[in-house]
């Protein structure tokens, strides 16, 4: 196969269940060019891509190679004519060894001892790139940025002309992203085509060439990097002119609800993830937490919802101490929680709705004597969720997993702040959700807020933390890197506390 | 070219599940009919024979009605263990369990007791037996988490050998002439019948009173609903608090003690003594699988069920007279029809749709 | 006392050779990540077939041949419903368990009781079985036992030392992934149940014309699983299913070792069964068996449209 120096995207459309996800899309990319493909969300770029990877079989459209047709139908073919991608969820072998993993994609793989006999030119392409990774590791051994270069190298070693990135930066620190960029201009220097999958409007212009903005699966607009007005991308990217229509209100945070002290907490490897951190959330207050996932996130929202056992501290919720408590317990003390992965965590999905409006709730009084459920006035309390948080149904007696994923998660904070709890811990509540569920989403919490809630806010999205949060802790390998109030001037530097290099 | 295209169904109507099971059952038989072929037999007789031998005359529906009682009751009892993924194999076990505690009691306390005390207290052990041997595997699941699958089956042929060593051994009845069997149970712990048949009522009474009892459990209670939750899905489970120990061994002591007491049933009611693990019970404890799995999980249409297997093994009876099939005939007709039944479940839950194309 | 040790240990070998090929054959199905419960019933098919054909061609090597040929057509069924229907791998490896044992009880019906004229012959190496104990321990042994190490040897070798071992595991522990890397996940699957059944089907034959020389209903008396208890011992690996084997064929043997002491047959005839329970709660008590595990043992994949 001759080498890719151009490759063209000509009409392509696809749709899912009737609901268009491209349309008519055009893009062209050159060799030693680094294109940007900008959009929110469900805008349809990471569809785009895996039409290109054959993934998926676009409706109509073609794709053009060096002015060729070709037909790409699965993954085989596309890394035949020289495509790579690198998934934002590591499509990488956990237990296997890096190199086993490039084996696994690499075309040319002898049958035979494929570990031993790929290892030096493996090895010799990690250097060309200085990619500095231990090869004999297994994978869930590597941080996150290495494992995303083991991702690159297996694309480069199978022959990648263009390789595609799908948010190739929301797992890095941003130092990793710093060297995630060297690479990737040293690939361009060699005339490589790469594609950047982003939302983040900053990697675009420092690293791009040139971006296309896509919104609701259509092109809105190209642009040269060099002479573009941000402003404007912004604009086209969500639609509209502010970014998010939401006021946060000035109002003093009154007595403490909640307090953790000293808490220590084991990973499922064992091994400490959170270690000995204190704070306090008071009324009327959201309290951030910021940080590149996995560094304890997970395990102290845990231990605080009752979920994991904590080695020690404590976690007291106004005078009382429910260090260790089961879940129910806590929750009847009066913190909730909206988990993250509502799917996998937040419902049962084959149960119906009015079901799942209980879930944890399901002891309490208001729904059950000791045997008996009340389903009357659950199925009451279900449509009043309904109504309340607006969730989009035909009905109570639809099974929640046909709900959407803004639906279920509107049903899951509906169901967690309607008995108006003291205390709400939320993990990523916006994850993956489109913009207007988002906005509505944020506006409860903002709600809960100014009616004396006190919140504790989990997520990697920044944009939402320093909009939301009345004051923020940045968390870096389970301690704080120090806590910010929300006109802190050093709220600039919240890049360098996330990853490490600046503690207050 | 042909197309197929699969997508997900998103919503399914009780009419589509009705029809998708009468087909999946009629197709099941059209399979069966070609093995009948294989073996040298009408098809058509031979299914024919199936249904008239269980349900045509009065002595076959009542011999299926005898025989739908312990698949009734095991299959109830599984239903709720498996609505909560737990996958007890080991009702064969736990129904042998049952017979032995129950017989003991039956044996021991019945010359001195009238039979409203001693019928009760049978059952009240037999219940207990099956119980018991019902909690083991879901104690090793949770605390050492050894499969449920195996241990459940390990535990049927512990059980069994168990079994055969008190019937050779200790519990050898004095007046068998030899034969492995105990002695007769004590008039006032057999159980009546009604007259002309082999329906031992209590039991068959105990079995619908299980069906009613567990329905509501599972569709009703707060406990029914947590065990819903931990079949549909463990994190949501965990995450609103459910303490799985306690709901696994309160199933599994639900499940297995149903088998133990159609395992007393089975014996005070047709066998009147303790004889071998193999004809204690005619494999009702795997028979009941299916029967719970054709249910759709649902005790109340564990009734149904049960009755339509209890057919095929008096069928299956009749066929292996008049054709001379051998007994290992029913067991391929339920495991074919098992294989239907899911193949069922997948057309149920999705949506195919073939398309020719050019190119 | 010499005498009573060598044939001890040479009966041991005996008896665990079934399970070891029954046991390779399940850790190869459930590295791809299905669980097949089938075994008991393969390996029913593959002994009744076995029986048949060497009974009626005199050569017990095609009765092998057309064993192992049926344990991988009838494990086709279990593969279709749990790969192409993605339906729960429980239920459809029980029913495969219940037609194996119904169509195995419905070929062999005319054949229960009927000895075997010939049978597969123990086979001397030649040399090695000279050796003093060793050789009448080791080297003295029916042609399968050398088949069933020299295949546990070659399927760990597979698995660990060529890139199809590499796309298996792969398969078992991440699918996804595994398919975006251009991976025909269920076709990996399928060739892992097939495969696996005809080991199963090969264990049934050794059961049948070398280990006895006979057919009757229930001759595999649960062997089936406690291959699957021997996959969870092994932690997975070939070679630990090894000494997993043997170890459980020391117990078969025991049963006959402690006779004469005036234990009850059936209680020692619980034996094995027992010690699987016991085996399984040991792993259990130490957290191995959740490291060694395939990820995706067991659970349907649905290749995603998105």
């Amino acid at each position: 196969m001759e080498k890719i120096t151009q490759l063209e995207m000509v009409g392509i459309s696809k749709s899912f269940h009737g609901i268009p996800a491209n349309d008519d899309i055009h893009l062209t990319i050159n060799s030693g060019e680094i294109l940007g493909l900008l959009g929110e969300n469900g805008a349809g770029k990471t569809t785009l891509m895996n039409i290109l990877y054959g993934l998926y079989q676009p409706d109509s459209g073609q794709i053009k190679i060096n002015g060729q047709r070709v037909k790409i139908r699965t993954p085989q073919e596309s890394m035949a004519v020289g495509i790579g991608m690198v998934h934002q969820h590591f499509a990488l072998i956990q237990p296997h060894s890096a190199v086993e993993n490039i084996v696994l994609g690499y075309q040319h793989s002898p049958l035979f001892f494929p570990q031993k006999k790929i290892q030096d030119d493996v090895l010799a392409f990690s250097k060309k790139f200085n990619f500095d990774i231990d090869l004999s590791k297994q994978v869930w051994q590597l941080s996150a940025g290495e494992q995303q270069r083991v991702e690159i190298l297996k694309a480069l070693f199978n022959g990648a002309d263009l390789l595609i990135l799908d948010e190739p930066t929301s797992v890095l620190t941003p130092q990793e992203t710093q060297e995630l960029f060297v690479i990737l201009n040293r690939m361009k220097q060699e005339g490589h085509l790469i594609i950047l999958i982003s939302h983040k409007l900053d990697e675009i212009t420092e690293l791009c060439d040139r971006v296309t903005v896509l919104q609701k699966g259509k092109i809105v607009g190209h642009a040269d990097t060099k002479d573009v007005d941000k402003r404007a991308l912004a604009r086209m990217m969500i639609g509209r002119d502010v970014i998010f229509n939401i006021e946060r209100e000035e109002i003093p945070r009154s007595e403490k609800v909640l307090s953790v002290n000293n808490l220590v907490v084991n990973g499922d490897k064992g091994i400490p993830m959170v270690k000995g951190i204190t704070f306090d959330i008071h009324k009327n207050e959201i309290f951030g937490i910021a940080g590149v996932s996995g560094n304890g996130q997970r395990e102290l929202v845990e231990a605080i919802t009752g979920l994991r056992k904590s080695e020690s501290g404590e976690v007291r919720i106004t005078d009382t101490d429910i260090t260790n408590q089961p879940p129910d317990k806590i929750y009847n003390e009066g913190i909730s929680h909206v988990p993250e992965e509502r799917i996998k965590f937040g419902i049962a999905p084959g149960l119906y709705l009015y079901e799942n409006a209980i879930l944890k709730q399901h002891r309490s009084d208001k729904f059950s004597s000791r045997l008996f459920l009340a389903y009357k006035g659950i199925k009451e309390h279900a449509r009043g969720l309904v109504d309340a948080f607006q969730v989009a149904t035909p009905s109570i007696f639809i099974q929640t997993k046909n709900l959407s994923g803004g639906n279920i998660q509107k049903l899951i904070l509906g169901r967690e702040i309607d008995g108006e709890p003291p205390v709400l811990v939320a993990s990523h509540p916006t994850y993956g959700l489109d913009v207007g569920a988002t906005e509505y989403l944020r506006k409860q919490l903002l709600q809960r807020r100014k009616e004396g809630g006190a919140i504790l806010l989990v997520s990697e999205d920044l944009e939402e933390i320093s909009e939301l949060c009345d004051r923020i802790a940045v968390i870096f390998q389970g301690q704080f890197m120090g806590i910010l109030e929300a006109d802190d001037p050093n709220i600039k530097d919240i890049g360098l506390m996330m990853a490490g290099t600046l503690q207050l | 070219m042909l197309h197929i295209k699969v997508t997900d169904r998103e919503s399914i109507s009780n009419k589509r599940s009705v029809m998708t099971l009468i087909v999946s059952l009629i197709a099941g038989m059209t399979a069966m009919g070609l093995i009948f072929l294989m073996s040298g037999a009408n098809p058509f007789y031979a299914i024919f024979k199936i249904f008239s031998g269980s349900f045509g005359s009065r002595y076959g529906m009542m011999e299926t009605i005898t025989k739908a009682i312990p698949l009734i009751l095991i299959g109830a009892g599984l239903a709720i263990a498996y609505r909560a993924k737990f996958w007890n194999i080991g009702a064969e076990g736990q129904l042998l369990a049952g017979a032995i505690a129950g017989t003991w009691v039956g044996l021991n306390w019945g010359p001195h007791l009238p039979s409203y005390l001693i019928v009760p207290l049978m059952f009240i052990f037999g219940f207990a037996g099956g119980a018991f041997w019902g909690a083991i595997p879901a104690v090793l699941k949770i605390r050492y988490s050894v499969n449920e699958v195996i241990s459940t089956l390990m535990l049927n042929y512990i059980c069994a050998e168990i079994l055969m060593f008190l019937i050779v051994g200790p519990w050898k009845g004095k007046t068998k002439f030899g034969y492995p069997y105990t002695d007769d149970l004590p008039a006032s712990a057999i159980l009546s019948t009604i007259t002309g048949t082999r329906i031992h009522y209590v039991t068959l009474l105990l079995g619908i009173i299980t069906v009613i009892i567990l329905g509501i459990v599972i569709y009703k209670t707060r406990f029914g609903y947590e065990v819903r939750v931990i079949g549909e899905n463990t994190h949501a489970a965990r995450y609103a608090g459910i303490n799985f120990f306690k709901a696994t061994v309160i199933i599994m002591v639900i499940s297995g003690g149903v088998a133990g007491m159609a395992g007393i049933g089975e014996v005070a009611g047709l066998h009147h003594y303790l004889l071998y693990p193999g004809s204690v019970s005619s494999g009702y404890g795997f028979t009941a699988i299916i029967v719970a799995w054709l249910a759709k999980l649902n005790p109340f249409f564990v009734i149904l069920s049960g009755l339509f297997f209890a057919g095929i093994l008096v069928g299956g009876d009749a066929i292996q007279i008049s054709l001379g099939l051998p007994a290992a005939t029913v067991q391929v007709f339920n495991g074919t029809l098992l294989v239907f039944l899911i193949m069922g479940d997948y057309f149920l839950k999705n949506k195919i749709t073939l398309k020719w194309a050019k190119g | 006392m010499e005498e009573i040790i060598i044939s001890v240990a040479q009966r041991t070998l005996v008896a665990g050779t079934p399970l070891l090929l029954g046991t390779i054959g399940e850790i190869l199905c459930e590295r791809s990540g299905i669980l097949n419960l089938g075994v008991e019933g393969v390996m029913s098919v593959g002994a009744v077939t076995a029986f048949i054909v060497t009974l009626a061609t005199g050569n017990p090597w095609l009765g092998m041949m057309v064993a192992i040929m049926a344990g991988m057509l009838i494990s086709i069924i279990h593969a279709f419903a749990s790969i192409t229907l993605q339906s729960n791998q429980v239920v459809s490896g029980l029913a495969l368990t219940m037609i194996g044992l119904g169509v195995s009880g419905l070929l062999g019906k005319s054949y229960v009781g009927i000895p075997l004229p010939v049978k597969m012959n123990d086979w001397n190496v030649p040399l090695l079985s000279d050796i003093p104990y060793i050789g009448r321990i080791f080297f003295m042994q029916s042609p399968f036992f050398y088949m069933a190490i020299v295949l546990a040897v070659a399927t760990w070798f597979v698995l660990t030392h060529t890139s199809l071992g590499i796309k298996i595991r792969s398969t078992g522990e991440n699918p996804k992934a595994t398919e975006t890397q251009g991976i025909n996940v269920s076709l990996v699957k399928y060739g892992c149940v097939i495969v696996g059944g005809g080991f199963s089907g090969m264990a049934g034959a050794n059961l049948s014309i070398s280990y006895s020389s006979s057919w009757i209903e229930g001759m595999t008396a649960g062997r089936g699983w406690i291959v699957i208890a021997l996959t969870i011992f092994a932690l997975w690996n070939p070679t630990r299913a090894v000494l997993g084997a043997f170890l459980f064929g020391g117990i078969f043997v025991l049963q006959y070792l402690l006779q004469p002491l005036g234990i009850s047959p059936n209680l020692l005839g619980l034996l094995p069964y027992l010690a699987t329970l016991l085996v399984l709660t040991a792993i259990g008590m130490r957290d191995s068996q959740k490291l060694a595990a395939p990820a995706w043992l067991g659970e349907p994949y649905k290749r995603g449209e998105r």
